[in-house]
């Protein structure tokens, strides 16, 4: 690379972060730290019923028990938990039956952030139920589903309204003793989303749900359960972008998917938070704990997921085929750029007959980054002729990244049958000076590259966040050529 | 049309181009002929803008334009275009994708709009036939896992869907086969037109059988060392290069 290409890239990639503002929100958060009191008051404020305190504090108690995990590829200050602020909340009060009662700030931060709910109200057709902070402060198109018997609610309402569905459901893909950060977010968890689709019922539009992390030093603990009961299908988007910030800020989430009988959940996720400055200053730690249970037969759970942010990603969206004939797929496009670090991939635990599997996951490695790929595919004994086919792909946009790929393998049936390809490329100087001399300038020829590696996920995609997945890599990826 | 005037042009130091003049009007097609390591891929690299060459002296006037002040795209979007010696594997980009890319950067630069997706693909099927390509390969990723035969071939649709105002070739006939020979130089033939102008730059002669150029010129060392009309190429196959750098050496000596 020549020197006046480098110094046009170094430009490019000092442009700010395009979500990065902080609005002017009046926020009421607790004081820093953890303790069973933190959490009795988390449960008190939501009004929770009993099971669910008896739960937090039970998981509160595990997780004191448990350490950090240390295994995964990325490298990072030590975390203080006890100068965390575990609950954060707009001042405002909490029942809104229209969005004309929502703060007109927070519209305004929707506005910036291209995600304004009145559109999504009128021209999309998707049910949002925004998330902002920890509470949720509006929630559409609920009449439509209820009509249908489908429950779309903040996961607090929930608790309240639904606690049989809770009591029967949350947990039981992901226990509060699964690991560290699952057992800290069972603790502490402060809303998220629940839907519920009852026999029979395919949801008639696409769910989906906005997070943003704003208030500074809060912990952002999302919960999110979706329960798919016999033939029922829903296709659910979760995206999200948050402000800049300098202070590292700490997202452990927890998703649970439940697919009974030939039901079909569809998982989509565009992950954008802050990842951090050029000099690997601030940015989101994100350990996210996101796993799927393919409980009747014939069901199918599906992960898609674009990963541009974050500092750290700690992320294994998986499935768990337990019914005869079940499927699960992952398809998983992971972008880091400068200092981020991710650490993703997934694992599909065969324990079905004739059940199958299908990896396709590509990473791309810019900057001083590094991007690792972690899979597991487990075949027990019982599983009869399952089958898994695996694609890793890496794509290195110049040479200070880092691209690894860890599979395991852990077959003990001996009708399995496994495929793994696996390829590692680069984008060239070649390849982009071809392209110039078609026309197509550096930032274009770049996106037109990645789009094209990527176009496998992409395809996964419901069609509107198809297109923001590509708008969202090429911001990521600005002046990043090499 | 072009002028290139007393162009220097180096490589780590090294200095490859030692004052090339030559003057390329419309409707003109232009040979470069020389031994390996003469500077005529240079040549080709330099005027398309490639950034590892130091132009260290002189001018490249191409439409009245100041070529070395503009980028390798904008030169394409003036109406430049190189058909690589070794066309680069885009994995992932479909060949359709990159010339629709391509003519839209083109028609934008030159504030026109987008094409239209029919008109797009009835133009695209038109030149296909002309270069004797197979369908299939529009939706195929560019020149990944091409023949070598079907990469040359690429570069000539991609011309011929650009429709450049001067084409370069560099070394197309390179690594190809007769019948693919016929059929790259029958594409660039039909492009032929008063309005647009050529530089093909070969080792043999033997292009020169099917793409009839109006000059030939001899590149040794840097420099032109012998224009001439097209006779000038079946000297130089009969005599070899070694005949020229006789006589240049007593020119020099």
């Amino acid at each position: 690379m020549s020197s006046t290409e480098v110094s046009s890239i170094e430009e490019l990639a000092n442009k700010e972060y395009k979500y990065g503002f902080v609005s002017d929100i009046e926020s009421e958060s607790f004081p820093l730290g953890l303790n069973e009191d933190i959490i009795c008051k988390i449960s008190r404020i939501k009004n929770e019923p009993e099971f669910m305190l008896e739960w937090r504090l039970k998981a509160y108690h595990h997780w004191l028990t448990l350490k950090e995990p240390n295994w995964a590829n990325i490298h990072y200050d030590p975390i203080d938990y006890q100068s965390i602020s575990y609950y954060s909340a707009p001042k405002k009060k909490p029942k809104l039956s229209s969005l004309e009662e929502v703060d007109p700030e927070l519209l305004k931060t929707y506005e910036k952030l291209g995600i304004s709910l009145e559109e999504q109200k009128i021209f999309s057709g998707v049910a949002v139920d925004a998330v902002f902070d920890s509470v949720s402060v509006a929630t559409t198109f609920k009449e439509k589903l209820s009509e249908l018997g489908i429950i779309f609610c903040p996961m607090s309402e929930a608790i309240r309204n639904h606690p049989d569905l809770i009591k029967q459901y949350l947990g039981s893909v992901v226990p509060y003793t699964d690991n560290y950060f699952a057992s800290l977010n069972s603790a502490v968890f402060s809303d998220g989303s629940f839907a519920f689709i009852p026999k029979g019922v395919r949801c008639p539009m696409e769910l989906s749900t906005y997070f943003r992390i704003n208030a500074a030093n809060t912990g952002q603990f999302e919960r999110t359960l979706i329960v798919a009961e016999e033939t029922a299908y829903v296709s659910y988007l979760e995206g999200c972008t948050a402000p800049m910030r300098d202070e590292n800020q700490l997202h452990a989430a927890v998703v649970e998917l439940v697919a009974l009988d030939n039901a079909a959940i569809k998982y989509s996720t565009v992950q954008n938070w802050y990842p951090g400055d050029k000099n690997g200053k601030g940015g989101i730690y994100n350990f996210v704990t996101k796993r799927g249970l393919c409980k009747g037969i014939n069901s199918k759970i599906s992960w898609t997921q674009v990963e541009t942010g974050s500092a750290i990603t700690w992320k294994y969206p998986s499935c768990i085929l337990m019914g005869d004939n079940s499927t699960g797929e992952f398809y998983s496009v992971a972008v880091t750029n400068n200092y981020q670090q991710a650490d993703t991939g997934t694992k599909m635990i065969h324990m079905g007959k004739n059940t199958r599997s299908t990896i396709v996951s590509k990473g791309i490695s810019a900057g001083k980054s590094s991007n690792s790929y972690r899979g597991q595919v487990k075949i027990i004994k019982k599983a009869d002729n399952a089958r898994n086919f695996s694609q890793c792909d890496s794509l290195l946009i110049g040479d200070k990244c880092g691209a690894h790929t860890f599979p395991y393998l852990d077959i003990n049936n001996s009708t399995a049958q496994i495929e793994h390809e696996a390829t590692t490329s680069k984008i060239g100087d070649d390849q982009i000076f071809y392209l110039n001399q078609r026309g197509i300038a550096l930032e274009d020829a770049i996106n037109l590259i990645v789009n094209g590696y990527c176009k496998e996920v992409f395809k996964e995609l419901p069609m509107e966040f198809a297109v923001e997945a590509q708008k969202l890599l090429s911001v990521s990826l600005e002046g990043s050529v090499g | 049309m072009l002028e290139i005037k007393d162009l220097h042009a180096s490589i780590e130091n090294k200095e490859i181009l030692k004052g090339i003049n030559l003057k390329v009007s419309a409707g003109e097609v232009h040979a470069i002929m020389g031994p390996n390591g003469s500077g005529k891929s240079t040549l080709a690299q330099v005027l398309a803008g490639r950034k590892e060459y130091l132009v260290t002296k002189g001018d490249v006037i191409f439409e009245g334009k100041n070529l070395l002040d503009l980028t390798p795209e904008d030169r394409a979007r003036e109406g430049i275009f190189l058909a690589f010696q070794y066309p680069v594997e885009i994995p992932g980009v479909s060949n359709t994708n990159l010339l629709k890319t391509a003519i839209n950067e083109i028609r934008k630069y030159r504030g026109e709009e987008a094409i239209d997706a029919m008109e797009f693909l009835t133009m695209l099927k038109k030149k296909m036939k002309l270069v004797e390509m197979d369908q299939s390969l529009l939706s195929r990723a560019v020149n990944e896992g091409f023949s070598g035969g079907e990469k040359k071939r690429n570069e000539i649709l991609q011309m011929a869907v650009l429709e450049p105002k001067l084409s370069i070739l560099d070394e197309t006939d390179s690594g190809l086969d007769i019948d693919a020979l016929r059929i790259v130089a029958n594409g660039v033939n039909k492009l032929r037109s008063k309005d647009r102008a050529a530089i093909v730059v070969t080792h043999y002669q033997r292009l020169l059988n099917y793409i009839i150029p109006d000059f030939v010129h001899v590149l040794y060392n840097g420099k032109i060392v012998k224009s001439g009309t097209k006779e000038l190429a079946f000297e130089l196959e009969e005599k070899g290069y070694d005949w020229l750098k006789e006589q240049k050496e007593l020119v020099e000596g």
